[in-house]
C-alpha cells in the first residue's frame, strides 16, 4: 500500500434522508467497482448485523474501500464510509463525517427533502465536506426530479443542476455517480511525515485481534510496531496490525499513511479505550493538538432491563459485558425492584439504540426480557446543595429534600406538508414543546422548529408524529441543554401496592393525564383474577386516577370430552403458557408488557 | 388366537369401556364431537369393525373387572337394534365379567327395584349398580322396540339429550327433535322399565334469558330424572356456531346471566333433592354415573371405536379418526395381538398418541380431574398414590386458593363454588413445572 498517491483517493460518505436510498446506493457502487459480482452481492453488503438487514437501518458505520477505474484511464481508491441513519447516532455519525473529505447527498425524487436531509447535510456542510446531490428513484411514477433540483438550490443552496438521476434499486445511473465522486470530492492532503494524527471514527470487538480502530489518518504515518496513544482516554499500546476494509473483511497492508482510511489493531482489550472522536497520535513522537470535535458519548434514556426468569441474571449481565465491548455508548450498572428483583438500570443514546440493545440481547443471546419505561436524566438539586443525576424514578429523595429539578431538552425541527402543520403543531404543545419558529420550504412544506423536554419525545413521540401527519413529517432533534421544570414522580399503585419498576417521572401539568392513560392501559394488561384488583396512580401518595380489574367471574370448561383427557391438559397448559410471562406482584400476576405500557399511552 | 392367557396380572382395577358409534341423523349446529350422518351399509361396516376390536381387547383382558359400559356417540340410538345387541354380546363374551349382575339378578326377582338391592357377596366393596351400562339415545331415533332390545341386552341406564325444552332453541340448536317427541321418549323408557336416566341440558345458549332456562329445568324436574347434566354452551372451532357466534361475544348471554343460570340450576336441583357431583353434573344420591367418574379419579378405561381414548395403568392412547382407515384396519384378517409384554405393547397399530405418564403428569392428572368433582381430592390418596404429601407437591396453590377462598382444605381438597365458576384459572396452576 505504500506509495499510494493521495490525489488517488476519495474519502466520502452518503447521507440522506432514512430509506431515500442510502444503503442501496452503497451496494451498487460497491457491485459497480467490481469489488463483488453481483452474484455476491447481497442486498445491503454494508449492514453487517441480521438485524440491521431486517430493519433496513444502519446501526453501526461500516467502511469499505473499493477500486474504481474511471474514465480518464486512472485507477482511484474509494473509501466509503456508510454512516447511521438514525438521530440517535448523531454523534457516531458527525466523526464518520470528520473521516471523509466529501459527501453523497442522496434526495428521494419523489419526496424531495426531509427533515433528516437537512440535518445531515448541514452536518456535512459543517464538517466543510463538499457535497453533491443525487436524485434517486427517479423510475417512481411520482418522481420530480426538475422540482427535487430546485428545491435542493433553493433550501440548501448547493448546485443540483448537473445531479445525477438515478435508481439505485434498479442499477441506473451510477457510472455518472462513480464519475462524479473523481471530479467532485477532492483528494485527501496531509503530510505524511507528520506526526502521527489519526481520527477513530468507529472500533468493534474481535475475540481474536482485540479491539479493531477504524480511523481516517490525517496526518502522518502508522504501520505494525508503532507505539499508539489515544489522546482523550490516555490509552496507549503498540499497533499489531494496520489494513484496510474490504468487503466484509479485514485486509491487513504495511502502513497507511496521510489520507487513508482503515484500520489499526493493538491488543486493545476494551472499546471503552477508543472512544468515537479520539485522536491516535504516535506516544513517542506525539502531534501537538489532537483533533476538535471530541466529546464524550452521553447515554440520553436509560431503563431498568430485568431477566424474565430471574435465575438468568448472570445470563443477563454476561450479555451486556460483551454487547458493551462492541458498543462503547452503552451503559449499565446493576440495580434491584421490589418488583422486578435483580437487573440492571442501563443507558442508550436514544430510544432506538434501546430497542437495538433490547432486541439483540433477546435474539443474540437467548434472553427474555422485562423493560421498565424508558427515562432521562433529571438533575435534582437537594436543599443541601447537592445535585443528582437522577436516571432510575425510584431513587428520587423525598419532596421535602428537593430545592428544584431540571430536565433535558432539544431542539427539535419538523419538516410538514403544510396541511398537517395544525395538528403538529398540537402534538408539541401537548409535549410541552416551545414553539421557536416556522420557514416554508416550498410553498407547501414548512420546517417547524420547537423546543422540546426529551422525556416528551422519547416514549411515542415518533409514532404519534407520524400517524398524524398521516406519514408525512419527518422529525430530528439535537440536545440543547437542561432547564428548570416542575416535575413530580407518578408512582403506580396495583392492588395497594406501590410497583416500583413502574414509577415515571412527569411534569407535573401531565402527571393526571399519564397517570389515567396509565390506569387504562394497565387494566387492558393484567388478567382478571379471582378478585378485584385497583389500579391507581398516585402522586406523592395522593391518588390521582383509578381504574378496577373487575373480578374474573367465568372460566371453566363445563363439559369436558370423555376420556379425551389430553385436550383438557392441552388447554390447561396454553392458559399456564400465558402465565408464564408474568410477574407476581403480591398476589396480581402482571404481565410482563404491563411494564412497557407507558410507553404506548398515545394511541390517537 | 395366540398366547392371549395370563391377562390377570395385566391390570389390578376394574376396567370401564367407552364405545363410541359416530354417526347422526343430522349434526347439531354447535356439536363438535366426532360424528356425522352415514348410511346403514356405512353403519353395519362400521359395527363389524368394532365387534373385531372388541374381540382383540377382550383377548387382551378377558379377565378384566368391568365396572362400567358407556355406549356414547354421536347418536348410537340410530343404529338399528341389533347391531347394539350385537356390540353387548360380543362386550360379554369378550369380557364376561359384564354377566355377573345378570347372573345375580337371574337368581333373585326380575323387577328392576329389586335387582339393584342385590348383595354383592363376592367383592363387597363394589356399588351394587355395577356394571352401569348406559347409552346414549336421542329423541326422533327412538323406539320402543329399540329401548326393548337395550333392556334385553344388558343395558340399565339411558342419556337422554334433550339441551331445551324450549320450542325455539332446539331449533336454534339445529336438534331434529321437539320438547314432545322427547317426552314421548322419556315415557317410553320408564315404561320399558329403566330405572336410571339421564337428561342432558345445555345452558347460555344464544339470545337465551334466565327465564327461559329455568323454564327447562322446571319441566325437566317435574320427569324426576335420576340424573341431569347440566353444560354450559362452549362455541366449538369448526362447528356453525362458531361462524356465527366467534368474537360476537354480545349474541351469547353474558358472564353474569351466564353464572347466573350455573347459580340456578344448581340452587334448584338442590332444593328438588339433587346433588351437584361434578361441575355440570347432578344425581339423585346414588345415581352418579359411574362412567364418568372414572375418567375424574383415573380409573382405567377403555376406548373402542373411532377416535375414542383409553387410559391403562397410566397408559394414555387413542383411536384414530378416519373412519376409512379404523374399519380397514379391523376388518383386515390380519393378526393383530402383540401378544407379550405391557399395555403399550398391546395397544393396535392403528392408535396414536401413546403416553406413558410420569409421576409428574399423573400428578397433575389427579389434581385437574379430581378437582372437577364436588367432593375434590383425597389428601391421603394422593399420598398413597404419589409417596408424598399433597402439600409438599402443590403446598403454594393449595394456600393461594383457599385465601382467595377458591377452595377448601380438609382430608380433602375441593374447590368452591367461586372456584368451580373459574376452574380452569386454578387447574392450570396444578400443571407443575
Amino acid at each position: 500500500m505504500a506509495g499510494i498517491d493521495q490525489s488517488k483517493i476519495r474519502n466520502f460518505c452518503i447521507v440522506a434522508h432514512i430509506d431515500h436510498g442510502k444503503s442501496t446506493l452503497a451496494d451498487r457502487i460497491i457491485e459497480k467497482t467490481g469489488l463483488l459480482t453481483s452474484r455476491e452481492m447481497q442486498a445491503q453488503v454494508l449492514d453487517n448485523m441480521e438485524l440491521e438487514r431486517e430493519r433496513g437501518i444502519t446501526i453501526k458505520a461500516q467502511t469499505v474501500r473499493i477500486v474504481y477505474k474511471a474514465k480518464d484511464g486512472e485507477e482511484y481508491i474509494f473509501n466509503l464510509i456508510d454512516t447511521p441513519g438514525h438521530v440517535d447516532f448523531n454523534y457516531e455519525v458527525s466523526r464518520s463525517l470528520a473521516a471523509c473529505d466529501g459527501a453523497i447527498l442522496v434526495v428521494d425524487a419523489a419526496q424531495g427533502i426531509e427533515a433528516q436531509t437537512l440535518a445531515n447535510v448541514y452536518l456535512a456542510l459543517d464538517h466543510d465536506l463538499d457535497v453533491f446531490p443525487v436524485i434517486n428513484k427517479i423510475d417512481l411514477p411520482s418522481a420530480e426530479p426538475e422540482r427535487v433540483k430546485e428545491e435542493i438550490e433553493d433550501v440548501i443552496g448547493i448546485e443540483a443542476h448537473d445531479a445525477p438521476l438515478i435508481s439505485a434499486k434498479n442499477g441506473i445511473g451510477i457510472e455518472e455517480v462513480l464519475e462524479q465522486i473523481v471530479a467532485k470530492i477532492p483528494a485527501p492532503e496531509g503530510n505524511p511525515d507528520a506526526p502521527l494524527k489519526a481520527l477513530i471514527f468507529d472500533s468493534l470487538y474481535d475475540s481474536y485481534k482485540g479491539v479493531i480502530i477504524f480511523c481516517r489518518i490525517k496526518e502522518g504515518t502508522v504501520k505494525k510496531g508503532t507505539p499508539i496513544l489515544m489522546m482523550a482516554t490516555g490509552a496507549k499500546a503498540e499497533v499489531v496490525e494496520v489494513g484496510y476494509f474490504g468487503a466484509g473483511q479485514f485486509l491487513e497492508c504495511e502502513e497507511l499513511s496521510a489520507g487513508m482510511v482503515g484500520y489499526i489493531t493493538a491488543s486493545i482489550k476494551n472499546v471503552k479505550d477508543t472512544e468515537v472522536g479520539d485522536t491516535v497520535t504516535n506516544a513517542k513522537e506525539p502531534c501537538k493538538e489532537p483533533l476538535p470535535g471530541y466529546k464524550k458519548v452521553q447515554s440520553m434514556v436509560y431503563c431498568g432491563m430485568y431477566p424474565a426468569d430471574g435465575a438468568k441474571y448472570p445470563d443477563l449481565r454476561d450479555a451486556l459485558e460483551k454487547l458493551q465491548l462492541n458498543d462503547a455508548s452503552l451503559h449499565y450498572e446493576p440495580e434491584t425492584s421490589i418488583a422486578l428483583g435483580f437487573g440492571f438500570r442501563c443507558g442508550f443514546l436514544g430510544l432506538l439504540h434501546l430497542e437495538i440493545i433490547q432486541e439483540r440481547l433477546e435474539r443474540e443471546y437467548n434472553l427474555d426480557l422485562v423493560t421498565t419505561a424508558p427515562g432521562v436524566i433529571y438533575k435534582v438539586h437537594k436543599s443541601n446543595g447537592e445535585v443528582i443525576e437522577l436516571t432510575n424514578p425510584s431513587n428520587l429523595p423525598d419532596p421535602s429534600e428537593i430545592e428544584y429539578m431540571e430536565e433535558p431538552i432539544v431542539s427539535a425541527e419538523i419538516m410538514v406538508t403544510s396541511e398537517f402543520i395544525g395538528a403538529i403543531m398540537e402534538l408539541c404543545q401537548e409535549r410541552r414543546g416551545v414553539y421557536l419558529g416556522m420557514e416554508y420550504m416550498e410553498e407547501k412544506r414548512a420546517l417547524l422548529r420547537y423546543e422540546l423536554p426529551l422525556n416528551e419525545i422519547i416514549y411515542d413521540f415518533f409514532d404519534a408524529l407520524k400517524s398524524r401527519s398521516r406519514g408525512y413529517a419527518s422529525f430530528d432533534y439535537e440536545l440543547k441543554g437542561y432547564e428548570q421544570s416542575e416535575l413530580v414522580k407518578l408512582d403506580m399503585l396495583i392492588n395497594k401496592e406501590e410497583v416500583d419498576a413502574l414509577s415515571f417521572i412527569v411534569h407535573k401539568d401531565s402527571a393526571y393525564d399519564r397517570g389515567r392513560k396509565m390506569c387504562e392501559k394497565l387494566k387492558e394488561e393484567i388478567p382478571r383474577h379471582l378478585f378485584e384488583i385497583p389500579i391507581q396512580a398516585a402522586v406523592g401518595g395522593k391518588v390521582i386516577a383509578r381504574e378496577t380489574v373487575k373480578a374474573m367471574r367465568k372460566d371453566v370448561l363445563a363439559k369436558c370430552y370423555g376420556g379425551d383427557i389430553t385436550r383438557k391438559k392441552k388447554l390447561l397448559e396454553k392458559q399456564k403458557e400465558g402465565k408464564k410471562r408474568m410477574r407476581q406482584i403480591g398476589n396480581v400476576e402482571i404481565p410482563q408488557q404491563a411494564f412497557m405500557s407507558v410507553l404506548k399511552l398515545d394511541d390517537k | 388366537m395366540g398366547n392371549h392367557m395370563k391377562e390377570k396380572e395385566l391390570i389390578n382395577s376394574p376396567l370401564s369401556i367407552y364405545i363410541h358409534i359416530p354417526f347422526c341423523m343430522k349434526k347439531c349446529r354447535y356439536c363438535d364431537f366426532l360424528s356425522a350422518p352415514a348410511g346403514e351399509e356405512t353403519q353395519e361396516e362400521y359395527v363389524h369393525a368394532l365387534l373385531k376390536e372388541i374381540e382383540y381387547w377382550g383377548r387382551m383382558l378377558s379377565e378384566a373387572r368391568i365396572k362400567s359400559v358407556y355406549i356414547g356417540g354421536g347418536t348410537p340410538s340410530v343404529l338399528r337394534e341389533e347391531l347394539i345387541k350385537e356390540v353387548l354380546c360380543k362386550l360379554k363374551e369378550a369380557f364376561p365379567d359384564i354377566m355377573r349382575m345378570e347372573k345375580k339378578a337371574a337368581q333373585g326377582n326380575k323387577s328392576h327395584d329389586r335387582e339393584l338391592r342385590i348383595k354383592e357377596t363376592e367383592r363387597t366393596e363394589w356399588k351394587l349398580t355395577e356394571p352401569e351400562i348406559s347409552i346414549e339415545v336421542n329423541p326422533g331415533t327412538v323406539t320402543e322396540e329399540k329401548l326393548k332390545t337395550y333392556k334385553q341386552a344388558g343395558i340399565n341406564r339411558l342419556s337422554i339429550g334433550l339441551q331445551s325444552a324450549d320450542r325455539e332453541e332446539l331449533k336454534l340448536l339445529g336438534r331434529i327433535h321437539t320438547y314432545e317427541e322427547f317426552l314421548e321418549t322419556y315415557h317410553m323408557a320408564r315404561a320399558q322399565g329403566f330405572a336410571n336416566l339421564n337428561i342432558d341440558l345445555i345452558s347460555a345458549l344464544p339470545g337465551q334469558k334466565l327465564k327461559s332456562w329455568q323454564g327447562t329445568l322446571e319441566k325437566v324436574l317435574a320427569l324426576k330424572p335420576e340424573h341431569i347434566s347440566a353444560y354450559s354452551l362452549m362455541i366449538e372451532e369448526g362447528t356453525p356456531f362458531y361462524e356465527t357466534y366467534s368474537g360476537h361475544q354480545e349474541l351469547l348471554p353474558d358472564e353474569e346471566t351466564d353464572r347466573a343460570m350455573y347459580a340456578l340450576t344448581k340452587d334448584m336441583l338442590q332444593k328438588a333433592g339433587y346433588e351437584r357431583y361434578e361441575i355440570s353434573n347432578y344425581s339423585r344420591k346414588g345415581k352418579e354415573c359411574l362412567h364418568n367418574m372414572v375418567y375424574w379419579q383415573r380409573g382405567n378405561y377403555l376406548g373402542l371405536g373411532l377416535g375414542s381414548s383409553s387410559m391403562i395403568e397410566n397408559v394414555r392412547f387413542r383411536n384414530i379418526t378416519s373412519l376409512k382407515d379404523y374399519v380397514n384396519y379391523w376388518v383386515a384378517d390380519k393378526e393383530k395381538s402383540r401378544d407379550i409384554g405391557s399395555i403399550s405393547e398391546k395397544v393396535p397399530a392403528i392408535c396414536e398418541d401413546i403416553q406413558h405418564l410420569s409421576q409428574k403428569e399423573r400428578m397433575e392428572e389427579f389434581m385437574f380431574l379430581g378437582l372437577r368433582m364436588i367432593k375434590g381430592v383425597s389428601v391421603k390418596e394422593f399420598e398413597a398414590a404419589f409417596g408424598k404429601s399433597i402439600f409438599q407437591v402443590y403446598g403454594r396453590q393449595i394456600a393461594k386458593y383457599k385465601e382467595q377462598h377458591a377452595l377448601t382444605v380438609g382430608e380433602r381438597i375441593a374447590l368452591t363454588d367461586r372456584g368451580l365458576d373459574v376452574s380452569n384459572l386454578i387447574l392450570a396452576d396444578f400443571l407443575l413445572e
